[in-house]
Formats: C-alpha cells, sequence, structure tokens
C-alpha cells in the first residue's frame, strides 16, 4: 500500500518551536537565536551586549555547547540569569532543548533572551527553536567567503554581526565581498560591523535590538 | 552530522504515518530534498542505514527525490532551475535575479506493508 504523506520531516521540532514561541510571547519575551561558528565571537558579543542592554531590560541567557559550562559561567560572572545545555555531541540545539533550558531558566519577562546555539555554520540553520529573530556572527578571521560558502545558514537568517573588525587590517578581508553576497542571498537582510573587544558598533546592535523589541512588545516597562 | 536528527525525525514521521494506515512495516520511504536545504543526501543515506535497523523502517529501500531552487530574473522573465544560490541567469547571464525555493524537506510518500491479513479491514486517511 502506497501512503501519499507530504509531511515536513522536521514538523515536529516546528511543533515544539511554535510552542515556545507561544510561551515566549505570553511573557513577552523578545527571543534571539545567536547562531556563528566556533570562535566567531558570539559569547564575546554577548559580554558586550548584556552590560548595556541589561540597564533597562530583563536579560537572560540560553548556552548551547557540546560540553563544559564555559560560556555559562561567563556570562553568570555579568549578573546575568543563564542556563547551560550540553549537547553531548549533538550539533545544533533543538526546540526541545530550548523548551526544558526555558523551564530551568529565570524568564526575563518583558525583556531579551539570547540563545547562543552550538557553534556551527551549517546544522543549527534548519532548526527552529522559537526565537523572533536570527543574528549569525561572522568574524573577519575567518574569511570573506564564508557567506557564500554556507548559504543556508545566511538565508535564514535576519541579520550578520561581522566581529572582529578592529583585526581587519591585519587581515586580506574583502568585506565589499561579503556585502555583495549577503545582498544577493539576504534582501533587506541587515548588516552590522562590530568588535566585541574595543566595542566598536556594539552600540548600533543594541539599538537594532531594542528597536526589534519594541516594534513586537512595546516599549520597556521600566 | 545534523542529518541523524533529520533521519529520526524522518523515522518517526514515517512510523506514525505508517500505524495510521493499520501497517506494521515499511517497504519504501521517498524523501524529497531541496538542493539548498543544507541536507546531505549521501550522510542521510549513511544514518538511515544506521538508524533504522530495529524499527519498522529496517530494510526499506530509501528513495531521495531532489529538487533545485528556482531562479527567477527581472531582466528577461525567465524562470529556471538553479543549483547555488549565486547562479546568475542561466537564460540571459544577468545578475538581476531572486532565488527561491531549494529548501525543501520532507517525507512525500511511503509504501508499507498491508499487515496480518487476520486484522480485518484498515483505517485508512
Amino acid at each position: 500500500m502506497k501512503i501519499v504523506s507530504a509531511k515536513k520531516i522536521l514538523a515536529g521540532n516546528d511543533k515544539i518551536a511554535q510552542a515556545n514561541r507561544e510561551l515566549f510571547d505570553k511573557e513577552g519575551i523578545f527571543v534571539l537565536n545567536l547562531l556563528g561558528s566556533p570562535g566567531a565571537g558570539k559569547t564575546s558579543l554577548l559580554e558586550a551586549l548584556l552590560p548595556r542592554l541589561g540597564k533597562s531590560l530583563p536579560v537572560a541567557v540560553i548556552e548551547g555547547d557540546l560540553a563544559t559550562s564555559q560560556d555559562a559561567e561567563r556570562v553568570a560572572a555579568l549578573e546575568v540569569p543563564v542556563v547551560q545545555v550540553n549537547t553531548e555531541g549533538a550539533c545544533h540545539l533543538d526546540a526541545a532543548m530550548v523548551a526544558s533550558a526555558a523551564e530551568a531558566l529565570d524568564l526575563p519577562r518583558g525583556g531579551i533572551l539570547f540563545i547562543e546555539n552550538v557553534g556551527n555554520l551549517v546544522c543549527p540553520a534548519g532548526f527552529k527553536l522559537g526565537e523572533h529573530l536570527r543574528l549569525v556572527v561572522l568574524s573577519v578571521t575567518e574569511g570573506d567567503d564564508k557567506v557564500a560558502k554556507y548559504p543556508p545558514m545566511f538565508r535564514k537568517t535576519q541579520a550578520v554581526a561581522l566581529n572582529k573588525v578592529d583585526l581587519a587590517g591585519a587581515l586580506d578581508f574583502d568585506e565589499a565581498k561579503v556585502e555583495a553576497d549577503l545582498k544577493r542571498l539576504l534582501p533587506g537582510g541587515r548588516l552590522f560591523r562590530v568588535s566585541a573587544r574595543t566595542g566598536a558598533g556594539v552600540e548600533e546592535l543594541e539599538s537594532w535590538l531594542r528597536e526589534e523589541r519594541a516594534c513586537r512588545f512595546g516599549n520597556a516597562s521600566g | 552530522m545534523h542529518e541523524a536528527s533529520i533521519t529520526e525525525a524522518l523515522l518517526e514521521a514515517a512510523v506514525e504515518e505508517m500505524e495510521r494506515a493499520g501497517a506494521g512495516k515499511i517497504l519504501c520511504l521517498e524523501v524529497t530534498v531541496g538542493s539548498l536545504s543544507g541536507v546531505n543526501v549521501e550522510a542521510l543515506r549513511f544514518a538511515f542505514e544506521m538508524l533504522s535497523p530495529g524499527t519498522p523502517a529496517q530494510g526499506a529501500e530509501l528513495r531521495i527525490v531532489e529538487t533545485r531552487a528556482s531562479c527567477s530574473c527581472r531582466a528577461c522573465g525567465e524562470e529556471s532551475p538553479v543549483d547555488d544560490p549565486f547562479s546568475p541567469c542561466p537564460a540571459c547571464g544577468s545578475l538581476d535575479v531572486e532565488v527561491r525555493g531549494g529548501e525543501e524537506l520532507f517525507l512525500s510518500s511511503l509504501e508499507v506493508d498491508e499487515g496480518p491479513e487476520d486484522q480485518g479491514p484498515r483505517r485508512r486517511e
């Protein structure tokens, strides 16, 4: 007997992601899925952003890594609520992992929740977590060909933070190429030039996050 | 190797469909994979070989239908299939194009056995 199905393979994950999203919407939490290669500077960028955002908004972080709680410790040092998820070998976070992490977390009602995905430019692209937006961190040390070489990741994000721009002078990094590739893959996507180390460009990224949050949930409560 | 998670999800979806049809074994699965879905077809086959034993899909044939993205050209108006999201228009070479689709990832159909005959008529969708 033949059964015609047309069922999306990741429908199970999508369903849990949808439930996560409903929870976040109900609690007025703006959620960002932070993606990028290992070493792109995702955690460093959080360390630059969290103290600024935390002045007027509740913030919290879910950290995804194969092993260790090193990233969570870095975030906890900023006195920001954090839950570490260890995927024990899995190359990406999925919606169910985020659902259990959210249960364990002191949720930042009316604020922003960052989900730092496992460092990987391939696998996390297909797995929705319940986020409102995605931000891919791409560092200049990775090379200017990465947007072209990893299209699924860059097609599915809304913004890219080009990190470590303070090092660009020491490298043959063609920023125009990244810009042109992004323009074709992601028309209307935002590109931020930042350095988590020097703080350059972090203010623009912070403003964008505040605007994106406010346009969904209104102005901060206090 | 996210193909392992995808294969687990595929097996789950297929077993659900099989049970809904009142069958006990999956003989063949047809999966549609877009060229820009980020799924490697060889890795998917490998993961299926590793993960299907012990499930009702053990020994089943995995058929993979690969679909392509569509490049729609603003210059000449042609719509052409492409595999590269950066492809210029294959018809006129213009870069003023929009590449859409190619992200398909679904279980298109499956063949299941009719189950033991003594179970009477089976519920079908």
